[in-house]
């Protein structure tokens, strides 16, 4: 190993003791960020609507007006306001299990282990597929495996292309976009912050100041990660938002 | 002698594995390297030209992004699913 730096298992950088049994620190920040969503949206209820808003009711307003102005205006269209309130939890959900990957103490994004983007990823499926059959009936599965417009005979290609690519690779997509890009950001994140120590607290005197390097570099990809924890939950919800809008409305 | 062989074997084995898992995640990210840089170059192209279309230029490059990171990420996977 380059300077003797031992990478721990990756095991041991994704799991913790349960705090009791069957439950740990993943499923404690899941817990939490439900809970806190659904505190900040029961605070906000329970202001008076009529005044201009202020405090926890302009932080509800201005997530709501984002998920409508930026998810589903541009994708589903005014009829697609309806989705709001799924959208809006997915979205804050998932924002808000990204987020412990840079905080103290917690260190660990609950949505670097699979279970969580997976769980959500299949909701989306069985959602969107459900929408497409309350919409469309069973001509649902016709029009999204035989796309108009296409001659005749490629439609032996076509149709199998379309299965694969709507129904098996979206939720697949789906769940290791969410999953690879956390679980990368927390291991860089423990690779600098391992280097880092492994160069401040080692022997040598003259590798003591090279330490400041990963350092910076550890302080920079802390800053890309919060980068990255919104844009991979924007990424995820106006995904949703395009597949549902896509099987309620074929045409388009 | 027998023992040492295997062992030299096994050691040889853990290398190829630790060197082809860096050989997939390289090779999985030329591909998307280049497709995101040609996305989001046009995207810039598009909004330079017209800013008035930036919103939904900048939806549309996200969703394209999306697509072509998935590439990379699998290969990144892959990766793990090697070097472990």
């Amino acid at each position: 190993m380059v300077l003797a730096l031992e990478f721990p298992p990756i095991n041991e950088i994704l799991r913790w003791r349960d705090l009791f049994p069957t439950f740990n620190k993943v499923a404690l920040i899941a817990v939490a960020a439900s809970l806190i969503s659904i505190v900040i949206f029961l605070l906000a209820a329970r202001k008076d609507g009529l005044k201009a808003p202020q405090g926890v009711r302009n932080l509800a307003e201005t997530i709501v007006e984002f998920i409508e102005e930026q998810i589903i205006m541009p994708t589903m269209g005014r009829h697609g306001m309806g989705w709001t309130p799924f959208l809006l939890s997915l979205f804050l959900f998932i924002y808000l299990c990204n987020l412990p990957g840079i905080i103290p103490i917690l260190y660990m994004p609950a949505t670097a282990r699979i279970a969580i983007p997976m769980f959500l990823a299949l909701l989306v499926w069985v959602i969107f597929i459900g929408v497409g059959f309350k919409h469309q009936g069973p001509a649902y599965i016709k029009n999204s495996l035989f796309p108009p417009g296409v001659p005749g005979p490629l439609y032996i290609l076509v149709a199998p292309i379309e299965f694969i690519s709507t129904f098996l690779v979206r939720p697949f997509s789906l769940t290791v976009r969410l999953f690879a890009n956390l679980l990368a950001g927390h291991i860089l994140l423990v690779t600098f912050s391992l280097l880092t120590e492994e160069l401040v607290q080692g022997d040598s005197l003259v590798l003591k100041p090279v330490g400041i390097l990963p350092f910076f570099m550890l302080m920079f990809i802390t800053a890309f990660e919060v980068l990255v924890g919104f844009l991979q939950a924007y990424i995820f919800t106006i995904l949703a938002a395009v597949y549902i809008g896509g099987a309620a409305h074929p045409e388009h | 002698m027998e023992a040492l062989a295997l062992l030299a074997q096994e050691a040889d084995k853990a290398a190829a594995a630790a060197s082809s898992a860096g050989f997939a995640y390289g090779l999985a990210a030329i591909g998307p390297g280049i497709g995101i840089g040609y996305l989001v170059g046009k995207s810039v192209e598009a909004m330079a030209r017209q800013p008035e279309a930036a919103g939904m230029v900048r939806t549309t490059m996200f969703l394209g992004i999306a697509f072509t990171e998935a590439l990379a990420l699998i290969g990144f996977v892959v990766f793990i699913l090697i070097g472990l």
